[in-house]
């Protein structure tokens, strides 16, 4: 039983833990009142990071945990960012990297940022056609 | 043969372990991975509306800052120490109970669902707010502000109640488990040999809270610094 006391944080380490996270949540409010730019972004979401670290690691114990747990812990992670990565390459580059014949969802063709790239037939004698 | 099965039994007699497990570490490693695995598709789960919420942010970020505008920051950073406050009395409920601290045990996870219903209640009050400005994504929607397509502050609207509600929707089945929980923990069936019930628990409140660390900046914070 000692040993496994020994496995766990103890009460001064977890107020320690709210006190950064109390700490942490009043600093993101107080960078998004200052324009930064992209990093405001950046920011916000690396102290929501950060925070979520600091609780994964230990009010849920995963610095005391075996390997195993700590690999089932990151595969959440790991295949969040495979879904965010991989959708945001195509939705994100869909105007700089147009593919012809390509028509966006309707709802985001007007009046959205995304211009639709119509598909033109390429058929013998229409171009012809106003001459 | 016979005398070494016979052993074994012996061996498994530890009430606070299933017949199925070698040995109480086996039990707790097989639990807690169970859970993990449980809450990485939980992650996925709320991971498909967030990587909706920010391709659609991407789109429209004009209607979504001024729609996020609308939220009330007061509200939210309160909401946001409220859960960290219920994360902190869930962690001291796991630590009283590996103590066999009962009134501690039951105490903290009391404070944990008092603090959340303090946060549906201010949901509560939120979503009523919304209500009564008819910022309801449907027929009643409406959009009088000089910033922000309506078309689009309302695709941010969708969001909003879809990742909040399924959020509350957590809290909720949260309080649901807790009930339970505590009832078990007055009539001491928590111990230093057994707490892996409320140490999962834990777990899932850990998570809900960390989905609202994110939801916080993303909703209500990101942009305002822009009008």
């Amino acid at each position: 039983m000692e040993l496994e006391h020994s496995h766990h944080p103890t009460v001064p380490l977890y107020l320690l833990v709210f006190g950064a996270l109390i700490v942490l949540t009043g600093i993101t409010v107080l960078v998004a009142f200052q324009d930064f730019g992209v990093m405001n972004n950046v920011i916000a979401l690396g102290i929501a990071g950060i925070k979520t670290t600091l609780v994964v690691l230990f009010f849920m114990h995963v610095k005391y945990s075996s390997r195993l747990t700590k690999m089932f812990a990151a595969a959440g992670a790991f295949w969040l960012a495979i879904l965010i990565s991989f959708t945001l390459s195509d939705t994100l580059t869909r105007k700089s990297h147009p593919v012809q014949g390509w028509v966006p969802l309707p709802f985001v063709q007007t009046p959205g940022p995304i211009e639709s790239v119509p598909f033109v037939e390429h058929q013998p004698g229409q171009a012809s056609e106003h001459h | 043969m016979s005398e070494s099965h016979a052993h074994a039994v012996v061996a498994h007699h530890d009430p606070t372990v299933a017949h199925q497990f070698d040995d109480k570490a086996q039990q707790t490693e097989a639990v807690t991975l169970g859970m993990w695995a449980f809450l990485a598709q939980e992650v996925l789960f709320f991971g498909a509306v967030f990587t909706g919420y920010t391709v659609y942010r991407s789109y429209y970020p004009d209607s979504f800052i001024a729609g996020s505008h609308h939220l009330d920051i007061k509200l939210g950073g309160f909401n946001t120490a409220v859960l960290i406050a219920s994360s902190l009395t869930m962690a001291l409920a796991v630590h009283a109970a590996q103590n066999t601290k009962r009134i501690r045990l039951v105490f903290f996870l009391l404070a944990t669902l008092f603090l959340g219903f303090v946060f549906l209640g201010v949901k509560v009050i939120e979503y009523g707010d919304k209500f009564h400005h008819h910022l309801i994504p449907g027929l009643g929607f409406l959009w009088a502000e000089p910033h922000g397509d309506p078309k689009h502050v309302q695709i941010f609207y969708s969001f909003y109640f879809a990742m909040t509600g399924m959020h509350a929707l957590h809290m909720i089945i949260g309080a649901a488990i807790l009930l339970p929980l505590i009832w078990m923990a007055i009539r001491g069936r928590f111990s230093a040999a057994y707490y892996a019930p409320i140490e999962m628990f834990g777990l899932y409140w850990h998570f809900v809270d960390i989905v609202w660390i994110f939801l916080f900046p993303l909703l209500y914070l990101l942009g305002l610094h822009a009008q």
